[in-house]
């Protein structure tokens, strides 16, 4: 095995996981402050008809990364709207969310199926992507790869070190102490959802940009119950959904490459692999009834009423 | 855990929604005949499920004011099916086709409720008074793009994006392991299965894995252009799928099988209309123009262009026949011997590879 070959697996695997680095992490944000927002998968799909609409149409790889934040954001808002001011169940409101997208994006995206764009530009130093091995790989990605190592250390110092990082988690553990202190409880819920929405369509916007830049219908192929799986595999901990997200996609991607090196080994047992992760992960996390509580934001899923 | 329970039982409840989408047909004065389509994809997936709404398009055209067409795209194979193919038949369509493998059953269940309305299942293998199943003959397609490839190859590697290891997937593999191999005796097959016949992201990581393998032509039997962006960006060849696909691939798109369902939808639809609709079996291919070739890249040689021409007459008229002996399975065995053509019986069944597969069936 060289060094080329294992280069550009390494390469294929950041890009089937930088999509779910984008949901999950976002998740987490919204997950922190209480909200449970099951429309991961909605909101990605409309990101990535909203970018990969704008790129076509303007060429311009950094409109359309925008839009496609934007475009999970609008969707977001409509979700926060309902959960947070209308008080409406945040899971019902969730799934919908998810099914509306689905729809509303192929509604969206009619009349750009069959169209082509030619996929982000690639950060290109002269003298450092050219380096065997390690050039391509750190100095030759596009830039939503670095934005989305960039946001699991944002995310990870925001809520672990800053002020309103402590605001966000302390409306999510307990969000009538929260209220009572003084914090609006509503407006940072909103924040986060809004956040959770824009990164998601960054990871939807990715797919239809980068990974395959082209639009087709449901094209997420259930990404986001994916990522929306990571952030309970992370335990709440962007960080370790950095990781998980890129073992996921590591695991994808090497049962691809084992089947091609004819293996012996079902494929179907191979691509069970990252769910089974998931699934002994929870298990783990779970088994511990007092760590489970540290870990999950016990308001998640609670909506909250001032004067309740 | 208690979310997840929650959220496995409300996922279920939402597929169980399946979306309904209703196409707009002619309004007719008299009234029309009604025929209905259930698809397995979005009828922009640019593969299978477009090309059947092509062949509902053409009945559209051809018969005009004197029917009316619906389609249900997005269907999952299962117990979703049988609702949607039951509420066709109960809002009066009298003909109704239901274009994926997995319908089968499901179809079978709704026809001995509704022993009036005529079903088509496409792909299938049971019948009965008024089910009648039709399928092509993709495999004389793969033998022409099997020829194309062996020729065209550098590494001597084809990478085939498979979907699920069902007969009619393994002889698509096996067709091309033999032709490619009957130019070119150096040729391997890769197979990797994605598990899914539409995942365009999983398709794409399935084809650079190969291409990072050593493969350089990808063919696919999966639905989405994806794999050919993946070839065109790392410049190597690729097979269109089901549908001409050279739009996501000018440079690397050499030709693409391309499977024509309007002429078959359009003559039953003119049974129903002339009452003369009997259950059958039909598996047409290049002969009856159920399976054709996009148009050659400028890339391919002139002199392989005629290759797979002279076998593409050939099957048509009979002297070529892409699973003819000699041809061994994986183990170094004689499975059709020299002079003998391989019965339809075991094109329908088959279950093993051939020799110059790499992988193993799942």
């Amino acid at each position: 095995m060289t060094v080329d070959f294992l280069v550009l697996a390494l390469l294929t695997i950041i890009t089937a996981s930088t999509p779910l680095v984008f949901a999950a992490i976002g998740e987490i944000v919204v997950e922190k402050a209480g909200v449970l927002n099951l429309g991961i998968e909605g909101m990605m799909i409309v990101g990535a008809i909203g970018a990969f609409a704008v790129a076509v149409t303007t060429g311009d790889p950094t409109l359309a990364i925008i839009a496609g934040a934007l475009s999970g954001l609008v969707l977001a808002f409509i979700f926060g709207f309902l959960t947070l001011f209308l008080l409406s169940n945040q899971v019902a409101t969730g799934l919908a969310l998810t099914i509306f997208g689905i729809g509303f994006s192929a509604l969206l995206g009619h009349g750009f199926v069959g169209k082509t764009f030619s996929g982000l530009p690639k950060l290109n130093i002269a003298g450092l992507s050219d380096i065997p091995g390690i050039g391509p790989l750190l100095f030759g990605q596009d830039a939503l790869v670095y934005l989305s190592v960039a946001s699991a250390i944002g995310v990870t110092w925001f809520l672990g070190r800053t002020r309103w990082g402590l605001a966000v988690r302390a409306v999510g553990e307990n969000h009538d102490a929260a209220h009572s202190i003084g914090f609006s409880v509503t407006l940072i819920r909103l924040a986060a959802v809004l956040f959770g929405g824009a990164m998601a369509g960054l990871g939807g916007a990715y797919l239809s940009l980068a990974h395959t830049p082209l639009w087709v219908e449901n094209m997420t192929a259930g990404r986001g119950w994916i990522a929306l799986a990571l952030v309970v595999f992370a335990s709440w901990k962007a960080w370790r959904a950095f990781f998980g997200a890129y073992l996921f996609g590591g695991i994808t991607i090497i049962q691809l490459h084992a089947q091609g090196f004819g293996v012996d080994v079902p494929s179907q047992i191979l691509s069970m692999l990252p769910y089974l992760a998931t699934i002994v992960v929870l298990v783990l996390i779970s088994r511990d009834d007092t760590r489970a509580r540290l870990n999950a934001p016990a308001c998640l899923g609670k909506s909250f009423h001032a004067s309740g | 855990m208690k979310r997840f329970s929650k959220l496995a039982a409300l996922t279920v409840a939402a597929l169980a929604t399946a979306t309904m989408a209703m196409s707009g047909g002619a309004q007719a004065q008299s009234d029309p005949l009604k025929v209905g389509f259930v698809y397995v994809g979005p009828i922009g997936d640019h593969g299978w499920s477009y090309e059947h709404n092509q062949g509902r398009l053409a009945i559209e055209k051809e018969f005009g004011d004197k029917v009316k067409t619906t389609f249900v795209e997005k269907v999952p194979e299962g117990a979703d099916a049988q609702r949607v193919i039951s509420q066709l038949a109960t809002s009066g369509h009298d003909l109704i086709f239901t274009t994926s493998f997995g319908y089968m059953n499901p179809t079978l269940r709704a026809a001995k409720k509704f022993p009036k309305v005529a079903f088509e299942h496409a792909t299938g293998f049971k019948r009965s008074d008024n089910v009648a199943t039709y399928s092509a003959r993709f495999y004389e397609g793969r033998h022409v793009v099997g020829l194309i490839a062996g020729k065209m190859t550098k590494t001597n590697i084809i990478g085939y994006v498979a979907s699920f290891p069902i007969p009619e997937v393994i002889r698509g593999i096996n067709a091309v392991a033999i032709a490619a191999r009957s130019v070119n005796p150096d040729v391997r097959i890769k197979v990797v299965w994605v598990s899914s016949w539409f995942d365009p992201g999983k398709e794409a990581d399935a084809a650079k894995t190969m291409i990072d393998q050593g493969a350089d032509i990808i063919m696919q039997h999966t639905d989405s252009p994806a794999p050919i962006q993946v070839a065109e960006s790392r410049g190597v060849w690729a097979i269109g799928q089901a549908s001409n696909m050279s739009a996501f691939g000018p440079k690397s798109h050499l030709t693409a099988i391309i499977d024509n369902w309007s002429p078959y939808y359009v003559a039953r639809t003119r049974a129903v209309l002339d009452g003369s609709w009997k259950s059958g079996d039909t598996w047409g291919g290049f002969k009856s123009g159920m399976v054709q070739m996009a148009p050659y890249n400028s890339a391919v040689p002139a002199d392989v262009v005629a290759l797979a021409e002279t076998a593409r007459k050939g099957i048509i008229d009979g002297s070529v026949h892409p699973f003819a002996g000699p041809f061994k399975d994986q183990s170094g065995k004689i499975v059709v011997p020299a002079g003998e053509i391989a019965p339809d019986g075991m094109l329908l069944g088959m279950d093993f590879y051939v020799e110059g597969v790499d992988s193993k069936i799942p």
